[in-house]
């Protein structure tokens, strides 16, 4: 089983699990492969498959995989159902492996995660799938968690550190998947950074503190990534603007994101990525976006 | 939605001592009052239903209630209420599931703003549960029989009666006995003959199928073609079937989890549709359903497999009934020209 290859699409779980995962697998021996960050080769690839509604997010997950088809054994794709009932996802991440199966001819590699079956039971099953020795196994599970962990908890040090700090703070409310996606987040990042403003993200803080503080802005909201996401708002009182960042046309965000913004009396401005939008108009809001901050 | 609120009026005002509203018919001038008020990119459900009660309170309430679903649909009333209230209405919106899983009715009776009559209420819901389930089964016969009719709209017109002496039954034999009585002058109205059947399946999303005005009347419009009309989504499914049906889907499929709302099951209608040999199938969905985007590749697919037609329509407040009837028309001329081969 040493030839094996596994191809990890860099698309929305790769931005939850995906250091989890690269550990794992390197203290288990088993090579692995990932896609390179979106570039437009990708989304290409994505579009041509989905139907036209899919959204953007999804339909870069669909090109990652496409892009991996032919250069590995197994393509690595979970599905996140649910942790419990107040702790849902989107309904996109319970089609990924029907979808991917659906989509590629190649054997998918995949764990479950819903209301029985943790990550652990994944990683067991994957284990058995792999033919992974049990020992050998349970240690890297072990380690890769405890890594993880570590990452995690530095992130959010770092967090507070700005948090705290006297300089003017934008926090950036999105999916992990959004804002650290090549296509969709880094060129706005990248156009923040020239200016003396820091950055704070919603989905670097622990989820333990965001998950329980997202009651403070919605009651009843029952999806586990989007609780993490509002969570970071009231956990930042001090920031001086938000920006929502969502793809076109997310279904949770568009409800979400509109409760937020009005219950939040900060200066926001809300950004929807499409696959066609024009960097320039982003730039021109985000332009006067920190200026008004500046001013303030 | 659809003739329910005949059943949802007579179990309210059965159950509750207080005054119920009965919503407007819903309008172009509903979804446009819905629509200005959405975020942009919402599904459409979300705007009808916010244009709706809007209509509401300006008639009077101040109580509303909004049922919940396994996508989104389950957090439209937090927003909703939250939108009502930036308008300057003062009103409480009460969810009936959320997360997927319905309330205890317990909480509902410890709610201060019904005045809920405990002994009606388990007779009552049993009987509404029973008038839905005529309901729904009385539809489905006329979808399937009304293309045959002779004289136009008399289906409809009986339909029609049937609803107002449902709304004034007061106990289970009597809806049965209504539900016979109309299903024998069904049965007896004349209808013309033709040679060949053609059949029709109805999938998609469940608001856009059961709306009428959601989706211009597509069921009387496929049967004015003379086409049969087989829909699996209706109340009765969706509350009381689903949950085991789905488990049996699972088991002998080729789809190994449920892809959240109703993906799963227009999946498996579609196979089963074309198995049962169906000359064409409509998907309908209100534009921007996460969950059927995610199964339209695979129903595209399952009925490539069996070289059945499936039209995918996508309803929104901009579609245009006219661009929407040329693309039925040329759908049903394809259909009729497939079966005279």
């Amino acid at each position: 089983m040493d030839k094996v290859t596994i191809g990890i699409p860099r698309g929305i779980p790769y931005y939850y699990y995906g250091n989890f995962w690269k550990i794992f697998f390197k203290q288990c021996g088993i090579k692995i492969i990932e896609s390179p960050k979106t570039n437009e080769e990708i989304i290409k690839l994505g579009s041509q498959i989905a139907p036209d509604e899919m959204c953007l997010s999804m339909k870069i997950y669909l090109g990652h995989m496409k892009y991996l088809e032919d250069k590995c054994d197994y393509l690595f794709v979970p599905r996140i159902d649910r942790f419990d009932n107040y702790n849902q996802t989107c309904t996109n991440f319970l089609a990924f492996y029907d979808l991917a199966n659906h989509y590629c001819k190649i054997p998918i590699l995949h764990y479950n995660i819903d209301s029985n079956h943790t990550v652990f039971d994944g990683a067991l099953e994957i284990g058995n799938k792999l033919e992974i020795p049990k020992m050998k196994l349970l240690s890297a599970y072990g380690e890769a968690q405890a890594l993880d962990d570590d990452l995690k908890k530095k992130r959010a040090e770092e967090q507070q550190k700005i948090l705290e700090s006297p300089d003017k703070k934008i926090l950036i409310v999105s999916h992990s998947y959004n804002i650290h996606d090549e296509f969709i987040g880094s060129a706005i990042l990248k156009f923040l950074n020239q200016y003396p403003i820091k950055i704070l993200y919603s989905d670097y803080f622990l989820e333990e503190d965001t998950n329980s503080l997202s009651k403070q802005i919605s009651q009843n909201l029952y999806w586990k990534y989007s609780k993490e996401s509002i969570g970071a708002i009231p956990l930042c009182q001090n920031v001086d603007g938000i920006i929502f960042l969502s793809t076109f046309p997310c279904g949770l965000d568009s409800l979400v994101h509109e409760l937020a913004i009005r219950k939040i009396q900060k200066p926001y401005l809300n950004l929807v990525i499409d696959d066609i939008s024009s960097m320039t108009g982003i730039e021109t809001r985000i332009e006067s976006f920190v200026d008004l901050i500046e001013q303030n | 939605m659809g003739s329910y609120d005949v059943a949802v009026y007579y179990f309210l005002s059965h159950v509750l001592k207080n005054e119920i509203i009965r919503p407007r018919e819903i309008t172009s001038a509903t979804l446009e009052l819905g629509s200005k008020y959405s975020p942009d990119f919402v599904c459409t459900p979300f705007k009808y239903t916010l244009g709706t009660m809007i209509e509401a309170l300006e008639d009077g309430a101040d109580t509303l209630i909004q049922l919940g679903g396994g996508c989104r649909y389950g957090y439209y009333h937090e927003l909703q209420a939250k939108i009502l209230e930036d308008l300057g209405y003062h009103c409480q919106v009460i969810n009936l599931i959320s997360g997927g899983n319905p309330i205890s009715v317990r909480e509902l009776f410890h709610n201060s703003s019904f005045q809920i009559k405990k002994k009606s209420f388990l007779k009552y819901a049993f009987l509404t549960k029973k008038m839905v389930f005529y309901m729904d089964k009385m539809d489905s016969y006329i979808r399937v029989n009304r293309c045959y009719e002779k004289e136009k709209g008399s289906f409809n017109k009986l339909r029609k009666q049937m609803l107002l002496e449902f709304s004034k039954a007061k106990s289970s034999f009597g809806l049965r006995k209504i539900y016979h009585k109309y299903l024998k002058k069904m049965k007896k109205l004349p209808r013309r003959k033709v040679e060949r059947r053609i059949r029709v399946g109805l999938i998609g999303e469940l608001y856009t199928l059961m709306e009428p005005f959601a989706n211009f009347e597509v069921e009387q419009l496929l049967n004015d073609y003379g086409f049969e009309v087989k829909r699996y989504t209706d109340v009765t499914y969706l509350l009381f079937q689903k949950k085991k049906k789905v488990k049996q889907y699972l088991k002998h499929f080729f789809i190994k989890y449920r892809i959240g709302a109703d993906a799963l099951d227009n999946i498996y209608h579609t196979k089963e549709l074309c198995e049962m040999g169906y000359d064409g199938i409509i998907h309908m969905k209100s534009s921007f359903c996460t969950p059927e985007i995610g199964a339209m590749p695979i129903i595209e697919q399952v009925a490539k497999e069996y070289d059945v037609p499936v039209l995918f329509l996508s309803m929104d407040m901009n579609t245009s009934e006219t661009g929407f009837l040329t693309r039925m028309e040329a759908f049903c001329d394809m259909l009729e020209m497939r079966r005279k081969k």
